[in-house]
């Protein structure tokens, strides 16, 4: 999706939440009780809808969508401020994509968008539809053959506790696409939104320079 | 372009050290291999603790306290309790009261008056949890906590230790400031007191210098004032060492639910077996009550170590709600609750010969405690600093001083780090005034063989079990071609100034009397029951090699079988202390040792002859002659034999929780179990020898760590690739502290600012070379069957202060007197010639 059309739709999902000819008052109660303004320190999702037989709050709507996520169609109930790593994690069964940060610091929530690297914990799950979302556990091939990516990790035994290791690897995969023959200088930049607190970086970056020559022979072969 | 070179042209050695050939002699010692937990990792199947669902699970939220300490005088949740959604509410009233510890062998350690409980009517720390809200989702949870209103009653608090320890000034705690531990021959548990410094102490503020008023904790050895005497040189230093989050990239996120009387708990630890008994204190309940689950753990460095007190929180909810509660720990929270190493503000007078050699040690370190546990990173960093450079005459003074800021613990190498980072820049600064090389300052200084360490015990003083430092060190200089880098000019072109450094770094390597367990299944097949946490050492797999190695076994016939309480796993040490490698290789040899002894009875009882003239190897027990039977036949009559052969008996000092096991896999195979007895002369430790250059930018003070390299003894190599993990990985932790991790605090609110990763900036991949290097001797430690020894925490202190030698190698001493050292220290300090930071407030 480009620029401007990721732009105008979230300026659609905004089109809807605010009646037009409002008074002050009643746009911040709205905005309050549709949960959005709710503090800056809390997550903004659930575990499932309408869960216990309770009615979700007042003016949060779930929107039934359509996310094509590691080459299926899945459909699933969304609110309009959900991230797309909540909507894998909690909604999709997706659990490979972590959070460690919720804020865009860390790039564990990192996720291939139309084959690019974007942390799905700043893109919201509404945004993504119609486009491809391809995460961790879509790497892998049906018969359990692992992506060369991946087999550079097996190979040089890469990562710790490997809880960076799905966002690492996916940026790695999206990186490639556009420099498939990176230098470890090269590759050390285009990983760099990626944090390793186990700070394993040396044996992580072994990893996918041995992934990335995986790749390129299996491209070859 | 610069691919990394794939062997070195001299030798024909791998350029990599994870791929040179260790393990001489072995089959699986000392070989790479792939872990058994890699392939879930590598494909996202890897669960973790906020990745388990349980059908019903409610989210719970945490009410922070935005005091730095205050108690509470009215909870207002009426209006939050009413909201639809919302199923039970929890306070510090709700919390069982602490339980005491029965230690194994049967002293009562009383609950601490003053312990971290998970929730609090008197917060001490602003961002303390006071209560818990459960409700059916998030959303509801954050709201029902925005609609709770506390009256509080502000308390006087305190964010830099030395403000508490004036006369006058207040305390962070209402029973005092500092922890003081009991003297006398059974001490009981530590106390918190009150302690005050004289006017007269404080005048040593005002001329840069740490104040030394009367101290709780001190020792010493030799004669400190003919030391000084004889010296050629005597530095008077003052440094001060960063509070650094462990920011362990999980959160400590837990999940419980209570089934049939039992709770489940699924959490982070680095220590699966331990954190059992840890969890039925908290709770006040039967060990037997409890199924913990911790497969995957996303990163300790000690602030997981028998996972955090925190998990409670939704135990206790999912108790009142009677349904499942999530408890997910947001980044921010994490930073609050997930613990720290703590601050030394440390000082040392320091004698030198003309040849750099360390005749006198006089060392006085403040440790900022947090408002909770005593920690053992003062009394430590004495230790360390004794064993790793052999003063000959020194004395070690410390305080533990309590503050409200957030809870502290052990972080990778604690003490150590504090100790050897504060002494490296005075050396470094010796060695330049002596016209010493500065490797060279530091051999003559380096500890060997049963190097001595701390104060004489009932006469006689501890001491290590080997150390090779020198050798490391020695290498690790070649490796590095030190003198080529000393000798390289010019040092300066255009703005750019390089400079090199080297720093000796050592802790703690391994404990000893913990339990193996193993059993060989009528299949042939061998699993290995491991009570280590899996928190990315691969530890847990790692020492079970040498069992298979011992029962020449090949590797894809074991098993391992680790992450679940319930799976039956034997009395572990915690994954603390670099001890794992050391303590579980000797248990896995001892466990190893019981399996071929039975293997051998069984064979001379069906096949006749003696048990000693039957060797095991192949998957076979065989004597000469030819008489011989599979594993797989000698399991089969293991479960006929029954009794000691088959887990229906087990050996009486096994402890508790391994007899348990035994028990539970009685009938099923030959099954072995052994508790480490064997000798140990000496405490075990490892050591590193690390070097770096760096190259600043005068103009920008922006500065780069162009090559690294550490050089470790740390006994015999199980892992190759997992050790250089492990070495590299924790020197870019101590790196972390040289350039830029640290905390800042607002003084007048006590209210912490640097709260998020952006804030307290751990290393990013563009903070280190590309092609770090790393060296390991493989020489076995004599004391220990399988000669190997830990390895987590002994390359931290290496990481950082190797930074800062560089740092003045390149700079000059004028230009800092605290970690890190940012851009703003270097060009502010260049430009007045002198060093600009405070030398002394904390937080900034």
């Amino acid at each position: 999706m480009t620029e401007k059309a990721s732009s105008k739709a979230i300026r659609d999902l905004l089109q809807d939440e605010v009646p037009k000819a409002v008074s002050r008052r009643n746009f911040i109660k709205g905005v309050i009780t549709s949960g959005v303004a709710v503090s800056s320190a809390s997550y903004l999702f659930r575990a499932s809808s309408l869960l216990h037989g309770q009615q979700s709050a007042a003016g949060v709507g779930e929107r039934l969508i359509t996310l094509n996520v590691n080459g299926q169609q899945r459909r699933v109930d969304a609110m309009k401020q959900e991230t797309l790593a909540s909507t894998l994690r909690y909604k999709l069964g997706l659990t490979g994509t972590k959070l460690g940060c919720d804020r865009a610091e860390c790039g564990s929530c990192t996720v291939l968008i139309d084959d690019i690297p974007y942390y799905s914990c700043s893109v919201l799950a509404h945004t993504v539809r119609g486009r491809k979302v391809v995460t961790i556990e879509g790497l892998a091939k049906a018969d359990g053959t692992l992506h060369p990516v991946q087999q550079g990790v097996i190979d040089e035994q890469g990562f710790q506790c490997a809880f960076c290791m799905p966002g690492f690897i996916m940026t790695t995969v999206g990186y490639l696409k556009t420099n498939p023959n990176p230098s470890r200088q090269e590759l050390a930049q285009g990983i760099s939104g990626n944090l390793c607190r186990c700070q394993d970086y040396d044996k992580i970056l072994t990893a996918m320079m041995r992934g990335a020559e995986n790749l390129r022979r299996s491209n070859l072969g | 372009m610069d691919n990394q070179k794939t062997e070195n042209k001299k030798t024909g050695e791998p350029a990599k050290a994870s791929e040179h050939q260790y393990g001489a002699g072995y089959k699986l010692i000392g070989k790479n291999y792939q872990t058994p937990d890699l392939y879930a990792k590598v494909t996202g199947q890897a669960k973790y603790a906020e990745d388990f669902r349980a059908e019903g699970m409610l989210f719970c939220k945490l009410l922070l306290s935005p005091m730095p300490h205050a108690r509470v005088k009215r909870i207002h949740s009426n209006a939050a309790l009413a909201m639809p959604g919302v199923k039970a509410i929890l306070t510090a009233n709700d919390l069982p009261a602490p339980a005491d510890t029965l230690t194994d062998n049967g002293t009562v350690i009383k609950a601490s008056k003053w312990g971290e409980r998970g929730l609090t009517n008197e917060p001490v720390y602003q961002g303390e949890p006071i209560l818990a809200v459960a409700a059916v989702d998030e959303l509801t949870a954050a709201e029902a906590i925005e609609k709770i209103h506390i009256d509080f009653e502000l308390l006087p608090f305190v964010i830099d230790p030395l403000d508490t320890l004036r006369p006058g000034g207040p305390n962070p705690r209402t029973d005092g400031n500092v922890w003081t531990r009991p003297a006398g021959q059974n001490p009981g548990p530590p106390l918190v007191t009150e302690l005050k410094w004289t006017k007269d102490d404080f005048a040593e503020l005002d001329k840069g210098r740490l104040p030394m008023g009367k101290a709780p904790d001190e020792w010493s050895y030799g004669d400190l004032d003919s030391g000084f005497k004889s010296a050629a040189l005597v530095l008077d230093e003052t440094f001060v060492t960063p509070d650094t989050s462990h920011q362990t990239l999980e959160t400590r996120s837990a999940l419980a639910y209570w089934q049939n009387g039992k709770v489940y708990i699924y959490t982070g630890t680095q220590s699966t077996a331990q954190t059992l008994p840890a969890i039925a204190r908290w709770l006040n309940i039967s060990p037997d009550n409890i199924v913990f689950v911790s497969e995957y753990t996303g990163g300790g460095f000690g602030s997981k170590i028998t996972g955090g007190v925190s998990m409670i929180i939704p135990a206790l909810l999912a108790k009142k709600a009677n349904a499942p509660v999530m408890m997910r720990i947001s980044r921010e929270e994490e930073t609050f609750i997930g613990r720290a190493r703590p601050s030394f503000q440390g000082r040392m007078k320091v004698g030198f010969s003309k040849e750099g050699r360390i005749t006198a040690l006089d060392m006085f370190v403040i440790c900022d405690n947090g408002p909770y546990d005593a920690v053992g990173d003062a009394p430590s960093s004495g230790r360390i600093v004794s064993l790793l450079y052999q003063p000959q005459a020194m004395r070690w003074r410390g305080v533990t001083v309590l503050t409200n800021t957030p809870p502290r613990s052990a972080q990778s190498s604690p003490g150590g780090l504090q100790g050897i980072v504060i002494i490296e820049p005075i050396i470094a600064k010796a060695a330049r005034k002596l016209g010493v090389d500065q490797v060279a300052i530091r051999r003559v200084n380096c500890p060997e063989g049963k190097a001595p360490f701390g104060p004489a015990v009932q006469g006689k003083r501890q001491y290590a079990t080997s150390a090779f430092l020198k050798e490391a060190l020695d290498r690790g200089a070649e490796q590095f071609k030190w003198s080529e880098r000393v000798a390289r000019t010019p040092k300066r072109m255009g703005t750019k100034v390089r400079g090199v450094g080297v720093s000796l770094s050592c802790y703690v390597g391994g404990t000893i009397g913990f339990d193996g367990l193993l059993i060989i299944k009528p299949d042939g097949r061998i699993a290995f029951q491991s009570g280590i946490g899996n928190l990315g050492t691969e530890s847990v797999i790692d020492v079970h090699r040498a069992g298979a190695e011992i029962l020449g076994v090949p590797w894809e016939k074991c098993d391992v079988v680790w992450g679940n309480t319930t799976k039956n796993l034997p009395f572990t040490c915690v994954s603390g202390g670099s001890q794992t490698t050391h303590a579980m290789t000797r248990a896995a040899y001892a466990t190893a040792m019981d399996a071929k002894k039975k293997l051998q009875e069984i064979a001379a009882k069906k096949l006749g002859g003696k048990p000693e003239q039957y060797e095991v190897a192949n998957e076979r027990v065989f004597r000469k002659g030819g008489a011989s039977m599979t594993l797989a036949q000698a399991a089969k009559y293991a479960i006929q034999l029954g009794g000691v052969y088959d887990g229906h008996e087990a050996s009486a000092d096994l402890h508790k929780l391994t007899k348990a096991s035994v028990a539970a896999l009685a009938g099923q195979g030959l099954v072995a179990a052994a508790k480490d007895n064997y000798p140990r002369d000496g405490s075990t430790f490892s050591y590193v020898a690390s070097f770096a250059e760096v190259e600043v930018d005068v103009e920008t003070g922006k500065y780069y760590i162009v090559d690294f390299l550490a050089s470790a003894d740390v006994g015999t190599v199980i892992h190759p690739r997992a050790l250089g993990g492990q070495v590299l990985g924790r020197s870019v932790l101590g790196i972390g502290h040289a350039i830029g991790q640290k905390w800042v605090f607002d003084p007048h609110y006590g209210e912490m600012v640097s709260k998020r990763f952006h804030h307290n900036k751990p290393p990013t991949i563009l903070d280190v070379p590309v092609d770090m290097q790393w060296s390991a001797l493989d020489i076995p430690d004599p004391e220990t069957p399988v000669g190997a020894r830990g390895v987590g925490e002994p390359p931290v202190a290496g990481g950082c202060a190797s930074i800062l030698n560089a740092l003045s190698d390149a700079l000059g001493d004028e230009i800092f007197q605290r970690a890190p050292v940012n851009a703003d220290t270097i060009l502010t300090s260049l430009e007045a010639g002198r060093p600009m930071q405070h030398p002394l407030v904390a937080h900034i």
